[in-house]
């Protein structure tokens, strides 16, 4: 008796996992998603904000039912030193116009609600089976193990995270190393909805998304962030592990220092734990990026690395969606040559090239080593804050113009004028 | 609700518990002859990792999965793998 060999199989249901399914589904191939936890989007936790248009042109209209938070109107970014905070408040209405530029998930619900999507265009869900590693024969991948039984397929999707597993065990890529992840730690508290609407000044289903940057993580490369839910609020940080590690600090000690200090306590106040959660996030960019397609393989999402943060945003699902969408297409027109073969599926990468995914990844490539610049997280917060606080400070005594005053504050912080230069050319560039 | 013991934290979390089947495993012949750092003790966001009476304990039902330790540990001396299917940290809003 032949075998069963089915077009796809999709190992993890989280957003790469779940569009590859659907895009794959929605063309009539046979696909099957496998998800470790009991249901898709159990084991899932994110510290960004989902930008939506690449779902959109997936999905249209995704947000008319998909469970999405609050549309992200409100962007702000917050320089924090011990005791001060400088914030850059962006807010805009055109933001809150279809097809919306961000929204708020919580990915429990919607990596859920994805899935669901997926099996609906006809993918067949497997939750509650953990993948114990790829099948090889004759050095092509051509199926999975799970609970010692095998699995078979044309091609294999490894959608399983940070830590990719899959990839590791088929030897496209080893652990991440220290200098390339860093750890998020996380809460998500309960709050009212109307205290989080006048609290943040959102009008119905506006929201807020803050990035924070320096004292949060105690000087170490990493920032912060919160971001409003419809009746929660997410609060985390993301700490690179290197300099964790050299200074032996503890996420849970730093995660409780951010929790109390004076901007961030009353944003919070009042609100009720209702998850605490940690996540891996790949931070290499494209210095660690493994090779994203071996014979009968694919990576996408994060096993692959995808993610930009530049201060500004965090982004990891958009490239996640995109990078499972241009794996599904390569597997279509593959399954349309019936030609699986390795020189057949590298054009994937070259798919990605061309796709803003891997576009983006080159465009804020630098920004990897300039956020991790340690001016940035102690030295320029307390230069902003101290030339902010010269400029309200009312003492009865004679003040200073700007000019003198920038001046004195940039003597005052042992910043170079050669290091300022730098880094604001640095910063141009890679942000 | 600040200054919230880690202990306390994951207390409110969902976890459906794999009775028998630790899915962390410390070679401690490893940690004792390479390991110079103790990553392990201060990395793991859901303090997991302890040392008693000169062994490095795990208490593995508490674990977040999120595999820092993993990446942080530099003698190898971890055997970290995801719980079974359907088990461990269960994300509801995630």
């Amino acid at each position: 008796m032949a075998e069963d060999v089915f077009d796809a199989i999709i190992v993890g249901a989280g957003v790469a996992g779940s569009s590859a399914a659907y895009r794959l589904a929605k063309a009539g191939l046979q696909v099957v998603l496998i998800e470790r936890g009991p249901f898709p989007g159990s084991k899932n936790l994110s510290g960004g904000v989902l930008y939506g248009r690449v779902l959109h042109d997936l999905i249209p209209n995704f947000w008319e039912s998909a469970p999405v938070e609050r549309v992200i109107t409100n962007q702000v970014v917050s320089f924090l030193t011990a005791d001060s905070s400088v914030n850059l408040d962006f807010k805009t209405e055109t933001f809150n116009q279809p097809p919306y530029n961000g929204f708020t998930v919580l990915r429990a619900r919607f990596d859920r609600w994805l899935a669901e999507q997926a099996e609906a265009a006809g993918a067949m869900l497997v939750p509650g089976i953990k993948v114990d590693g790829v099948v090889k024969r004759d050095g092509k991948v051509v199926g999975i193990s799970a609970d010692n039984e095998e699995m078979l397929a044309k091609v294999v999707i490894a959608a399983d995270g940070a830590n990719s597993f899959i990839a590791q065990q088929a030897g496209l890529r080893d652990k991440i190393p220290t200098g390339h992840a860093a750890v998020g730690v996380k809460e998500v508290i309960g709050l009212p909805r109307e205290v989080i609407e006048e609290r943040f000044h959102l009008n119905g289903n506006e929201g807020t998304a803050y990035n924070i940057v320096g004292f949060a993580t105690r000087g170490v490369p990493g920032g912060g962030f919160l971001y409003t839910n419809q009746e929660s609020l997410s609060v985390g940080l993301v700490i690179h592990l290197e300099a964790m590690v050299e200074r032996q600090l503890k996420p849970a000690e730093i995660f409780e220092d951010f929790l109390v200090h004076p901007m961030i306590a009353p944003l919070i106040k009042g609100g009720k734990l209702l998850e605490y959660g940690a996540h891996l996030v790949p931070e290499g960019g494209l210095k660690m990026m493994p090779p994203l397609a071996a014979d009968g393989l694919l990576l996408v999402g994060d096993a692959a690395g995808f993610g930009v943060n530049n201060g500004f945003v965090v982004r990891g699902m958009d490239l996640a969606i995109g990078s499972a969408v241009a794996a599904a297409e390569t597997i279509i027109e593959a399954q349309a040559a019936d030609d699986f073969s390795a020189a057949r599926l590298q054009s994937y990468p070259s798919r990605l090239e061309k796709s803003f995914v891997m576009q983006d990844m080159r465009t804020y490539a630098r920004a990897v080593d300039f956020m991790k610049n340690e001016r940035l997280f102690e030295a320029y917060p307390a230069l902003l804050s101290n030339i902010l606080a010269d400029i309200y400070r009312q003492e009865a005594q004679p003040k200073k113009n700007l000019v003198p005053t920038l001046l004195k504050n940039l003597k005052a912080s042992k910043i170079s004028l050669l290091d300022l230069l730098k880094d604001a050319l640095a910063g141009g560039r890679a942000l | 609700m600040n200054r919230l013991p880690v202990t306390e934290k994951l207390a409110v979390n969902k976890y459906e518990l794999d009775e028998g089947h630790p899915h962390i495993a410390v070679n401690e012949e490893v940690c004792r002859a390479k390991c110079k750092n103790l990553a392990c003790l201060y990395v793991c966001p859901a303090n997991v990792y302890s040392e008693q009476n000169g062994r490095i304990m795990a208490d593995w039902a508490g674990c977040l999965e999120c595999g820092t330790c993993l990446v942080a540990c530099p003698s190898d001396a971890l055997q970290w793998v995801y719980p079974r299917g359907g088990f461990g940290v269960i994300y509801r809003s995630g």
